[in-house]
C-alpha cells in the first residue's frame, strides 16, 4: 500500500485540487511537483504521453491519469480509511453520476462565464447557476453529498468554489444570491483542513484569470 | 446464473444506440435476465423521461425500480451488484488503467472518428489526423494482449466494442478506410470481438444499420 507518491499539478487547477484534497483526506504523504504548463517537465510527459496534462498522480513509478479516475483509485487503494465513496453500488452510481456531471457542465460553462461577454455570457451565466441549482437538489438537507462525510461529489465539485469569486467578478453576478444552500455547502467544506490546504486563495485565483485574458486577449 | 426471483431488470435503450449495446452485452456477460424497452428518440416515453430528468437519453437501466443512467457508470454498476464474470479487475491500478481508455474512447477516439463522418475539407482532414494519433495509442495498447481486458475482455474491450462493428458501416457509407492495415493488432481484435458468442448475435441488422447512416450522411453533406 505504501511507496512513493508524487502528484504533478498546477496550483489553480480545480481538477489537481481534487487529488489533493483526497490525499488529504486518507492523511497520505506525497511529493507535490508544481508544473509549468508553458514549459511542461519531461516526467510529465513521460507519464501522460496521451494528454499531456495535469494532474498525474504517481505512485510506486506507476501513472494514474485523469482527477476522477485518481480519486478512485485513491480510494480504492487506501481503503481502510476516509471512504470517499459508499459501500453500496445504487449509492456509489449515483455519486458517480453527480461527478460525472459536474465534469459535463460546472468547467465548461463556468469558463464560458469568465472567458466570454453579452448575450454569450449571459446565456453561460443561467446555464452554470441552473447546473449549481440541479446540485443543491442533490444535496438536498445533508451536510455533504457524501452524508455525514465529504463524499466523491464533494471532492469533485469543492475546487470549483475557489474559482467562484474570479466567475462572479467577471459576470458581474452573485452565486451565493442564487444558490444560498450550496455556498453554505461550500463554507462548510471549507472548515475541513483537507479542503483548506487544497484550495488556493480565491483572489490569486481572480487575478490567474485576469492574467489569463490579457494573455488570451479577451477584455 | 438466473436472477433472484425478487429482481426486475428494465434496460431502455434504442435498436441501434452504441452506449445501449455495450449494456447488453455486460448483462449478457454476466447472464442476467432483463426487459428491454426500445424507444423512438423523436417521441420518448414518460418513463424515460422520469427515469432520466437530467440528460433524458438512452440508455438507462433500471434495477428494482432504481435508475441508473450514463452507459459506463452502468456498467460499473452491474459490475458492483453482479460479480460473476468481473468486467473490472480486482488491481486498482488496472481498474485504473480500464478507466483511462473508457474516457479515452468517449472524449477523443469516438468523437474524431464521428468528425471524420460529419465534417468536410480540412475540418475531416484535421479529424483524419487526430484519428490517426488515437488509433495509434489504441494499436499500441494491444501489444502483448488478446483483449484490452487482457485474457478476457473488460471495461474497455466494452467500450470499444462500437468499433467492431460500426467501423466497417462508416467505411462503407463514406468509401474511405479508417482503420487500415496500420493497426493490424486493432484489426484482429475488432473481429475477434465481433464474433464473441455473448457478442455477436447482439448486432442491429447491417442492412438497416447502412440504410440509418447512409441518410445521416446524406444530412451531413447534402448534395448541392
Amino acid at each position: 500500500m505504501e511507496g512513493a507518491v508524487v502528484l504533478l499539478d498546477f496550483w489553480p487547477s480545480m481538477f489537481g485540487m481534487r487529488t489533493r484534497i483526497a490525499l488529504a483526506e486518507k492523511g497520505i504523504k506525497y511529493e507535490y511537483r508544481e508544473e509549468d504548463l508553458r514549459n511542461k517537465s519531461d516526467l510529465l510527459l513521460q507519464m501522460n504521453p496521451v494528454h499531456k496534462k495535469i494532474p498525474v498522480l504517481i505512485h510506486n513509478g506507476k501513472p494514474v491519469c485523469e482527477s476522477l479516475i485518481q480519486v478512485q483509485y485513491i480510494d480504492e487503494v487506501w481503503n481502510d480509511r476516509a471512504p470517499l465513496l459508499p459501500s453500496d453500488p445504487y449509492k456509489r452510481a449515483i455519486a458517480r453520476f453527480w461527478a460525472d456531471f459536474v465534469d459535463k457542465k460546472i468547467y465548461d460553462l463556468g469558463s464560458k462565464v469568465w472567458k466570454t461577454k453579452g448575450e454569450e455570457q449571459e446565456t453561460a451565466k443561467k446555464e452554470f447557476i441552473e447546473s449549481l441549482k440541479l446540485l443543491e437538489g442533490e444535496l438536498g438537507d445533508k451536510a455533504y453529498f457524501g452524508g455525514e462525510n465529504l463524499g466523491f461529489v464533494d471532492v469533485a465539485l469543492i475546487p470549483f468554489y475557489s474559482w467562484f469569486y474570479a466567475y462572479e467578478k467577471c459576470g458581474n453576478f452573485s452565486i451565493e444570491a442564487e444558490c444560498p444552500k450550496l455556498i453554505a455547502w461550500a463554507k462548510r467544506c471549507m472548515q475541513k483542513e483537507s479542503v483548506a490546504k487544497s484550495l488556493p486563495d480565491k483572489e490569486k485565483v481572480y487575478e490567474f484569470v485576469l492574467h489569463l485574458k490579457k494573455v488570451y486577449g479577451i477584455e | 446464473m438466473a436472477n433472484n426471483m425478487a429482481e426486475e431488470v428494465k434496460l431502455f435503450k434504442t435498436w441501434s444506440n452504441i452506449f445501449g449495446l455495450r449494456v447488453v452485452w455486460a448483462l449478457k456477460l454476466k447472464g442476467i435476465e432483463y426487459e428491454a424497452i426500445d424507444e423512438d428518440l423523436s417521441n420518448k416515453s414518460a418513463l424515460l423521461l422520469q427515469y432520466n430528468p437530467v440528460y433524458k437519453k438512452v440508455p438507462v437501466l433500471v434495477h428494482n425500480g432504481k435508475p441508473v443512467s450514463e452507459s459506463l457508470l452502468i456498467l460499473e454498476y452491474i459490475d458492483e451488484t453482479w460479480n460473476q464474470n468481473p468486467i473490472l479487475p480486482e488491481d486498482p491500478f488496472e481498474r485504473a488503467r480500464q478507466r483511462f481508455l473508457a474516457k479515452f474512447n468517449e472524449e477523443k477516439l469516438l468523437p474524431t472518428i464521428w468528425a471524420i463522418f460529419t465534417k468536410e475539407g480540412k475540418d475531416r482532414e484535421e479529424a483524419m489526423a487526430a484519428s490517426v494519433e488515437n488509433l495509434k495509442f489504441v494499436e499500441e495498447e494491444l501489444k502483448g494482449k488478446k483483449f484490452f481486458g487482457s485474457e478476457k475482455i473488460g471495461l474497455a474491450d466494452l467500450v470499444f466494442g462500437w468499433m467492431a462493428n460500426l467501423i466497417g458501416i462508416f467505411e462503407e457509407v463514406i468509401g474511405l478506410k479508417i482503420v487500415d492495415e496500420r493497426y493490424p493488432l486493432l484489426l484482429a481484435w475488432m473481429q475477434e470481438f465481433y464474433e464473441l458468442p455473448v457478442i455477436k448475435d447482439t448486432w442491429p441488422p447491417h442492412d438497416k444499420m447502412i440504410i440509418k447512416y447512409q441518410a445521416l450522411y446524406e444530412n451531413y453533406h447534402p448534395a448541392k
